[in-house]
């Protein structure tokens, strides 16, 4: 808990926690953007102050996400304010809200448990408008009297948001996807396929020691290569490249993106001559080369932040079968091929 | 902001029982209601990604919506568990 400096209240004691992010904070940091330990970043939900609060100050709701906390406390330097943290099971606003964690019932029993009443003699409560997917503000009221105020989707904008009186503008309010914002997400994306793109690999790998039905380490190691080098590359092209060409990828379903970033990798590799010397093996590859960063590709719609649920179950209506029919016709084929 | 595929939400707003509280354009992520004349208007349906935000802070009850995660993942597991598309926030990347 290196992140409380000091206790205040006269009948309880309530933690003070620093407002700059010291090195372990940020290793955290890294740490769960490359999905280490993801579950060992939980704050103990309750009440925290910054600064030197009093009755007046305003009380800011996160989640008890480790990044979620650090991410608002770094950003109200300076002030003096109460945080509030929900227990969400150590999830991120978003996800905790769509799940329902960050919800109305938390909220209140923990607007209650922590005697906010006591706190302050205002009846204003600050939630991130993301967690508007869980929250319903008028029930808030009704129950505890406190009248819901949505913040700023960012927590950088806190401080305009504060001296605009608590009034977020549209920019304030619109969620973004930015480069840095899909670049941040591409190492879970990363990590998040490995073990299926390695179990392919080694699958591959070793039925490639296989030539006119007999197996030897020499083929093995040729072919070995061949299939590295195109697994590696629609793993990448799934995970980084869609992802950060995705508003120049032409086409509004992201499996459609994936099959043109499977395409141009297909197409560049076959020149390199990557693809093997035998054109129905390469052409074998390139199936499974498409179907994969396709596939990779359609999950990012998970981490996007404008997919709609209709919209990605109308994408996978037809690119599901299609990526199936792809890498099963390109694995069976390319297994024949060293069997006969 | 990119667009998504065009004519598939399930997005609903009833104009008459409307108060123009302005909730809706408060919590919304992707700006898609509109206030006009003390009344919200949906402007730009595509842009709406089915959160739900705007449907739990209606105080009327003036939206509806078929909220749920839009992730591919998530449909996949729900389909394979038979239950309703979850995200697997606790066990990997999604959101
Ligand atoms: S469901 Fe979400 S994105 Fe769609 S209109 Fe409502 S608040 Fe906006
Ligand atoms: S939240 Fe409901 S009542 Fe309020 S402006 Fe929007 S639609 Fe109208």
């Amino acid at each position: 808990m290196d992140y409380i400096v000091d206790y205040i209240g006269i009948d309880r004691k309530i933690p003070v926690v620093a407002t700059f992010l010291n090195s372990y904070d940020r290793l955290v940091a890294i740490k769960a953007r490359w999905a280490i330990n993801r579950n060992d970043y939980k704050i103990p939900p309750g009440i925290y102050a910054v600064g030197n609060p009093d009755e007046k100050a305003n009380v800011f709701v996160t989640a008890n996400y480790k990044l979620s906390f650090d991410h608002l406390r770094s950003n109200i330097a300076g002030m003096n304010a109460w945080i509030l943290v929900l227990d969400t099971k150590g999830i991120n606003v978003w996800c905790a809200a769509g799940k329902g964690t960050f919800g109305t019932n938390e909220l209140i029993n923990r607007i209650r448990s922590c005697d906010i009443e006591k706190l302050v003699s205002h009846r204003k409560i600050i939630v991130p408008q993301l967690g508007a997917v869980g929250v319903s503000a008028h029930e808030v009221k009704n129950e505890t009297g406190f009248k819901v105020i949505y913040g700023p989707v960012r927590a950088v904008d806190i401080p305009s948001f504060i001296s605009a009186n608590l009034r977020a503008t549209e920019s304030m309010r619109t969620v973004k996807f930015t480069l840095s914002d899909r670049l941040i997400l591409t190492p879970v994306e990363l990590v998040g396929h490995f073990k299926y793109i390695i179990s392919l690999l080694v699958l591959m790998i070793l039925l490639g020691g296989f030539k006119n039905s007999t197996f030897s380490f020499n083929d093995m190691f040729d072919s070995g290569i061949v299939v590295t080098v195109s697994l590696l590359c629609a793993y990448i092209g799934g995970a980084v490249i869609t992802p950060l060409l995705l508003p120049w990828l032409p086409a509004r379903s992201f499996a459609m993106k994936g099959l043109i970033v499977g395409v141009a990798i297909s197409i560049v590799l076959y020149f390199a001559q990557l693809t093997g010397t035998n054109i129905i093996e390469s052409i074998s590859l390139m199936f499974i080369i498409v179907a994969s960063t396709s596939f990779i590709s359609m999950n990012f719609t998970g981490a996007s932040t404008y997919t709609s649920l209709s919209g990605v179950k109308k994408e996978m209506k037809t690119a599901v079968p299609m990526q199936l029919i792809f890498f099963l016709t390109g694995l069976l084929t390319w297994i024949i091929l060293r069997f006969i | 902001m990119i667009t998504y595929i065009k004519n598939v939400v399930s997005l609903k707003l009833d104009v008459h029982i409307c108060t123009g509280c302005n909730m809706c354009i408060n919590v919304c992520p992707h700006n898609v209601f509109l206030l006009k004349e003390k009344r919200a208007y949906i402007t730009n349906i595509d842009a709406c990604m089915e959160c739900g935000a705007c449907q739990l802070n209606c105080p009327e009850n003036a939206i509806s919506v078929l909220s749920g995660v839009g992730c591919a993942a998530g449909i996949i597991q729900g389909y394979l568990k038979g239950t309703d598309p979850t995200c697997g926030c606790e066990t990997d990347n999604c959101c």
